[in-house]
């Protein structure tokens, strides 16, 4: 049997039951509430009326509005398009140095090329292009395959030991692993590759045998001064530049292991435009953020 | 607490452990150098802890034929440590990964603390351990209360509370190995979700059992919501996980679900549990505990039950609202948009609801800590809802999505809402449990509440700026129609918002611990109290009559 009392404190009237000490006033749902209620409910119908929702057999309420997020998306792409169309074809038209004279063009590179390189090149260069321990530094004067614009633009375009079928291929053969030369041997080339930029000034003996071993193995890829070759990517190990380290554990590594850097392709992932970006922020404004 | 077990119970429960240490045996044996393995021994172990204790006190004395006339309050107590245990695990890889997330480098070289695997251990530490144990001893507390009856048996009790743990101890220490069916919040595999069914039918019985008893005429709103919360999990569990195991002797298996459908069960699974989760059954928890704590009548209850109902109702269409602008077919997200708007009303009628019953008590409000961490909770459960509401919107669910201002909404809810709930409730269950007069300091209570309070609001304000400026940032063109910031320069701008984000979360870390010691000295030192009401049976009854129901 329930007994319904009235709360002094808001004169409302207790559903008359009671559980562990807890009461239950019958207070009527404010009308806010229904309001709140009905404000939501047709604002919901609206949109139902509206956009594509309810699900049929085979279909849907396509909505009056007729919109579809397919098209949508297709449409807000298309307005981008536009928006660059501007600036686009031109830039893929132009050679760099063209590009270089029109001040309107390099505008757009200056305005969108951190951006590109930030999230298609730094993870690896790092966003200043220094490189790092495997990546080469883009900014100093040492260059695996180049540095006129033909040579980058063309790196970029189809990266290195990639899966484009036009790739630049590149490989420092393993030869500790190869079994071509004993660690003995590779410690001695490696010392005689260190004197060459002064790193180590090894005695004359060892680095006579460094010499003769560098000359019998080493020439065809880095030349006979040690130069290196831009054809086949082979690094200039006379300078202070190194992408894997001069220290003798690294070049160690480097002959017994051997090494296979790695770029991907950009063609097809980047337009033409984006590429010449690139290889502009590459050689003209990198190097002075430093 | 073994003792009080009957003999038949005890040798009942000596049964189910010896079948579960079998079982983990094997699970050892096909599965050995494995995960599987690992959790093989995992099982076998767990199951011994308990066989021992149980079998050693086999041939102790019947317990006292008046302790039946009791509430049985044993699993409680200790679901309500459980629970705080689980609160320090969770919130330490909680507070691990935010300071990963400042500095990356925080970690060791190892599999097990790569930020892939602590970060689900985390959410399942919090919301699974922490959230779901407080849920079960709550429960067990507010339905034996509001029902005036004793729990319906005390053996599935004990294998409701203890097997979930089993459930969470697979879930979390599988993370960390590596074992994962990759869906949020359900990452657990087959083998620990399958067992966790046989849990949650167990306690569903148990609820209804226990319901079935009652010696009041009416059931209680916080038990709707604590039904709710069972039943409706029960069916997302099954549906989302339903898997084919590659093998019976290894943790990998397949979801049966695949592409866009997948997506789909997911979130509505992923949304509901939040919803009931984290929403019903916490609301079971408010009905209860605030009322009470407040001792004044609830405001409306009719609001509560156009709450109850549209809660209920609303909530299982949203979930699509976490998939707009994909894949899922244009009128499923605007189902989704529509439904998690006109859902804003019953949440916030149940949040004006249990705000509105603090009408008449502020003074105490004011006073009593206890009583204003629940209160607190209700205004974040207000805000969360109205800003879940908000972030449903197709438009700005563009802004928002895959930002931190997810994480803002999520912790809002998780710390602001559900945490302090928690710890409100703690604080006014246990003197109540333990039979005590009071909690040991409420001074601790002061230093918690603020820590929990101010920890909140620095960390959800942290992860807003961040997450609008993310969005903002994503979203940003130059004049020449290009993006204006690589994503590293979002990432970067991140920073001093993470950094402020781990000393929020470190502040509310240092309120659970201080909770817990009070908590801690509390059972061993607070005053005893004398409670001759907290008993199922009325003077009535002892006098010979049936306690019917007045009905």
């Amino acid at each position: 049997m329930s007994v319904e009392e009235r709360d002094p404190l808001t004169g409302h009237k207790t559903t008359g039951h009671e559980w562990n000490g807890i009461t239950e006033l019958n207070t009527r749902v404010p009308r806010a509430v229904w309001w709140a209620i009905g404000i939501t409910h047709v604002w919901a119908l609206i949109i139902w009326i509206l956009l594509p929702s309810w699900p049929l057999i085979t279909t849907y309420t396509k909505g009056l509005l007729g919109v579809d997020q397919r098209e949508l998306v297709q449409g807000e792409i298309q307005a981008g398009q536009r928006y660059r169309a501007y600036w686009e074809a031109n830039l893929a038209a132009a050679s760099l140095d063209e590009i270089r004279g029109e001040q309107a063009l390099m505008d757009v590179v200056v305005a969108s090329a951190p951006t590109l390189w930030g999230d298609n090149c730094a993870a690896c260069h790092g966003m200043l292009g220094v490189g790092g321990p495997g990546f080469p530094n883009l900014t100093d004067d040492a260059w695996l395959w180049g540095g006129s614009d033909e040579a980058v633009l063309e790196s970029i375009r189809v990266g290195i030991n990639a899966t484009h079928p036009d790739t630049r291929v590149s490989e420092m053969l393993a030869f500790g692993q190869l079994d071509v030369l004993t660690r003995d041997q590779i410690r001695a080339v490696a010392a005689y590759v260190q004197s060459l930029s002064g790193l180590a000034n090894p005695n004359p003996e060892v680095r006579a045998e460094g010499q003769t071993i560098f000359e019998v193995n080493c020439t065809s890829c880095h030349g006979e001064d040690a130069t290196g070759m831009n054809e086949v990517g082979a690094p200039n190990l006379t300078d202070e530049f190194w992408i894997y380290g001069g220290s003798d554990e690294a070049i160690f590594t480097s002959i017994h292991d051997g090494r296979r850097g790695w770029m991907p392709a950009w063609e097809g992932r980047l337009s033409e435009a984006q590429n010449k970006i690139l290889a502009l922020y590459l050689l003209d404004i990198l190097p002075d953020a430093q | 607490m073994i003792n009080n077990l009957t003999v038949a119970e005890r040798q009942w429960a000596l049964v189910v452990l010896l079948v579960g240490g079998l079982i983990g045996l094997t699970m050892a044996a096909v599965g050995a150098g494995e995960p599987f393995g690992a959790h093989g021994f995992l099982v076998l172990f767990f199951c011994a802890a308990l066989f021992f204790p149980v079998l050693s006190r086999l041939d102790e004395p019947e317990p006292s034929p008046h302790a039946g006339r009791s509430y049985y309050d044993d699993p409680i107590k200790v679901g309500i440590i459980l629970a705080m245990v689980w609160a320090v695990i969770g919130m330490f890889f909680g507070l691990w990964v935010a300071y990963l997330l400042a500095w990356p480098d925080l970690t060791i070289d190892a599999p097990w603390a790569s930020f892939g695997r602590l970060r689900p251990a985390h959410t399942t530490g919090v919301i699974f351990g922490f959230g779901g144990t407080a849920l079960i001893a709550t429960s067990f507390h507010v339905m034996q209360r509001t029902s005036r009856a004793r729990l319906a048996g005390q053996f599935s009790p004990w294998f409701v509370l203890l097997g979930y743990q089993l459930f969470v101890l697979i879930a979390v220490s599988g993370y960390l190995m590596g074992v994962t069916q990759s869906k949020e919040y359900a990452e657990a595999e087959w083998y620990a979700d399958l067992w966790l069914v046989v849990v949650w039918i167990t306690y569903f019985v148990l609820y209804l059992r226990t319901l079935a008893r009652r010696n009041e005429p009416h059931i209680y709103v916080a038990n709707w919501y604590y039904m709710a919360f069972i039943l409706i999990v029960a069916i997302l569990h099954i549906f989302n996980n339903l898997a084919l195991p590659v093998s019976w002797a290894g943790s990998r298996s397949y979801i049966v679900w695949s592409g866009v459908q997948d997506a789909m069960m997911q979130w509505w699974y992923g949304h509901n549990a939040v919803a009931f989760f984290l929403t019903a059954g916490f609301l079971g928890m408010l009905y209860y505990y605030l009322p009470k704590r407040a001792e004044r009548p609830i405001y409306s209850y009719r609001l509560s039950i156009l709450s109850f109902w549209g809660i209920v109702f609303f909530y299982v269409w949203a979930g699509s609202h976490h998939l707009h602008y994909t894949a899922l077919p244009h009128w499923v997200q605007t189902l989704g948009m529509t439904f998690s708007v006109m859902l804003l009303v019953p949440s916030w009628a149940t949040a004006a609801n249990a705000l509105m019953t603090l009408n008449g008590a502020w003074h105490k409000v004011r006073d009593d800590a206890t009583l204003r961490f629940m209160m607190v909770a209700a205004i974040f459960y207000g805000l969360t809802t109205f800003e879940g509401s908000f972030l449903a919107i197709r438009g700005v669910n563009a802004l928002s999505h895959y930002t931190d201002w997810t994480v803002a909404h999520v912790h809002a809810g998780a710390l602001g809402w559900n945490a302090l709930l928690i710890f409100g409730v703690v604080y006014a269950a246990v003197p109540v449990i333990w039979r005590r007069e009071r909690m040991w300091s409420n001074r601790l209570i002061e230093w918690h509440f603020w820590l929990a309070v101010l920890g909140t609001v620095v960390y959800v304000l942290a992860m807003w700026n961040s997450g609008i400026l993310q969005g903002l940032m994503w979203r940003t063109y130059t004049d020449a129609g290009t993006l204006q910031y690589p994503f590293i320069a979002s990432v970067l701008a991140m920073n001093p918002y993470y950094v402020a984000r781990a000393v929020g979360g470190t502040m509310f870390f240092v309120g659970t611990l201080i909770g817990i010691y009070n908590l801690w000295m509390t059972i061993r030192q607070a005053p005893a109290a004398d409670m001759v009401a907290d008993h199922p049976v009325s003077v009535r009854d002892e006098a010979g009559e049936r306690g019917v129901p007045a009905e």
